[in-house]
């Protein structure tokens, strides 16, 4: 812990010194979507994929007030507890006010409108993979959920975490937009890969971090102790989940491992979003989690 | 000496007190796990046959569909006595919050027999019937699942 808030502080430093041009939070290009136009029905598939009802609907929420992003679930770790915010339409409290640039800006690049670095619990370091006209669509599909003027909580952070410029050293060490997993042979797997790597964000939980809370990628997918301090986050590798890829496949769809135990904790949220996508999405899936290299 | 004495009475109370407060639960985990492997069984005929790994049999898939209905009308209250909990005792994963509101717990139970009574009225019927009865009942367990078991490890 101590060795955390030396390095920390170290980051803090040079954040506020030296290299503020390299650290600042920096926005996308305004005209980088500007020929591309939303589909909000593609929105819904990538809304869907990438969990975001999961993590920003109201932590009693069921069925379709899932849809309503009000925020306030709570999400502890080794740095604090993160409370989700409110991202509904709704112009005020929500984000029905934003620009696409500045929704962009939030979700590829984890940068917020006014400037400010959001912190890494809101999975931009995957979803900068997405692809330009999936974030287009997926704005277009949010605008048109419900809104919820529920104010957004505080996130339970102290310092030096509180300190939210020093995640402008934290992105340059450990945000990157460079695929893990660099060779994928088939159709399925590259497609499974956009999955996992970007949209699913399967990493930010199946994947062990360092002390200061970066992926380690060399470890893809090699499980993790679990940040709610319930159990551990099982591996994906194929050296330790032995299940064919069918197996997999019919879990996301259905929630039952092969000996019909029952899936449990967050991911049944994961189960319930994949559930909704195709039967492809699932195969793809799991022909990637197959082709997975083994951990060291 | 008097102080020796005293922490010695408190010791042997608390002794006392967590021996009592022990109390056998083996039969109750037996059968409450027993069950859910009669379960895991017979929702594995059914999926293999879902998935295609197994030929679809009309009868096979209606003597499955039946055990599990008939364990779903197990009723679950003397299964699960209070204090058998996975705080309170090694070999369960069943969290205290089940007794903290029982009849949202055996309404999750009730739920599982609701989706038990579909499969046994469409398991008959062919092989795409199953895979959607099987997914109700799959939601049943979830829904249980997410709030009262712990996680495996």
């Amino acid at each position: 812990m101590k060795n955390k808030l030396g390095i920390l502080l170290a980051l803090v430093a040079v954040g506020s010194g030296v290299a503020w041009g390299v650290l600042r939070a920096s926005p996308v290009d305004e005209d980088r979507f500007a020929a591309l136009s939303g589909n909000p029905d593609n929105g819904q598939t990538v809304f869907t994929a990438a969990g975001c009802a999961s993590c920003h609907h109201a932590p009693d929420a069921e069925k379709d007030a899932k849809l309503i992003l009000t925020g306030g679930q709570k999400f502890p770790s080794d740095f604090g507890t993160f409370i989700a915010p409110n991202i509904s339409s709704d112009p005020v409290h929500g984000i029905g006010g934003w620009s696409l640039t500045e929704f962009a800006s939030a979700v590829t690049k984890g940068v917020s409108p006014d400037g400010a670095h959001y912190y890494p619990a809101f999975p931009y370091t995957s979803y900068t993979k997405m692809t330009d006209q999936d974030v287009v669509d997926l704005w277009a599909y949010m605008q048109t959920l419900p809104a919820s003027d529920a104010p957004s909580q505080p996130h339970e952070v102290g310092f030096p975490f509180n300190i939210r410029a020093s995640l402008g050293g934290w992105k340059l060490l450990f945000m990157s937009d460079e695929w893990v997993v660099q060779n994928v042979s088939t159709e399925a797997e590259t497609k499974g890969r956009y999955l996992v790597e970007a949209l699913a964000h399967c990493g930010e939980c199946h994947s062990p971090r360092n002390a200061l809370g970066g992926l380690d990628r060399n470890n893809w997918l090699a499980g993790a102790p679990n940040p709610a301090g319930d159990g551990r986050i099982p591996a994906l590798t194929p050296n330790q989940l032995d299940w064919a890829s069918e197996d997999i496949a019919y879990y996301l769809e259905s929630g039952f491992t092969p000996d019909f135990d029952s899936v449990g904790g967050h991911m049944v949220e994961v189960v319930d979003n994949f559930a909704k996508l195709s039967a492809e999405d699932r195969t793809a899936v799991a022909q990637y989690l197959k082709a997975l290299p083994t951990a060291d | 000496m008097k102080a020796i004495l005293t922490f010695a009475t408190a010791a042997s109370i608390a002794f006392v007190g967590s021996a009592m407060a022990q109390e056998d639960f083996s039969a109750n985990l037996k059968a409450r796990q027993g069950q859910f492997r009669i379960l895991a069984i017979n929702l594995g005929i059914l999926g293999d046959m879902a998935k295609g790994k197994m030929d679809y049999d009309a009868a096979a898939a209606e003597a499955a569909a039946h055990s599990i209905h008939g364990v779903s009308m197990v009723h679950q209250a003397a299964l699960w006595p209070e204090g058998s909990d996975n705080m309170s005792i090694d070999g369960t994963r069943a969290l205290p919050m089940i007794w903290d509101d029982f009849a949202d717990f055996s309404s999750k139970w009730d739920a599982l027999g609701t989706a038990a009574e579909n499969l046994v009225s469409v398991a008959g019927t062919g092989r795409e019937a199953i895979g959607p009865a099987l997914g109700q009942i799959g939601g049943t367990c979830k829904a249980c699942h997410d709030t009262y078991r712990a996680s495996a490890n």
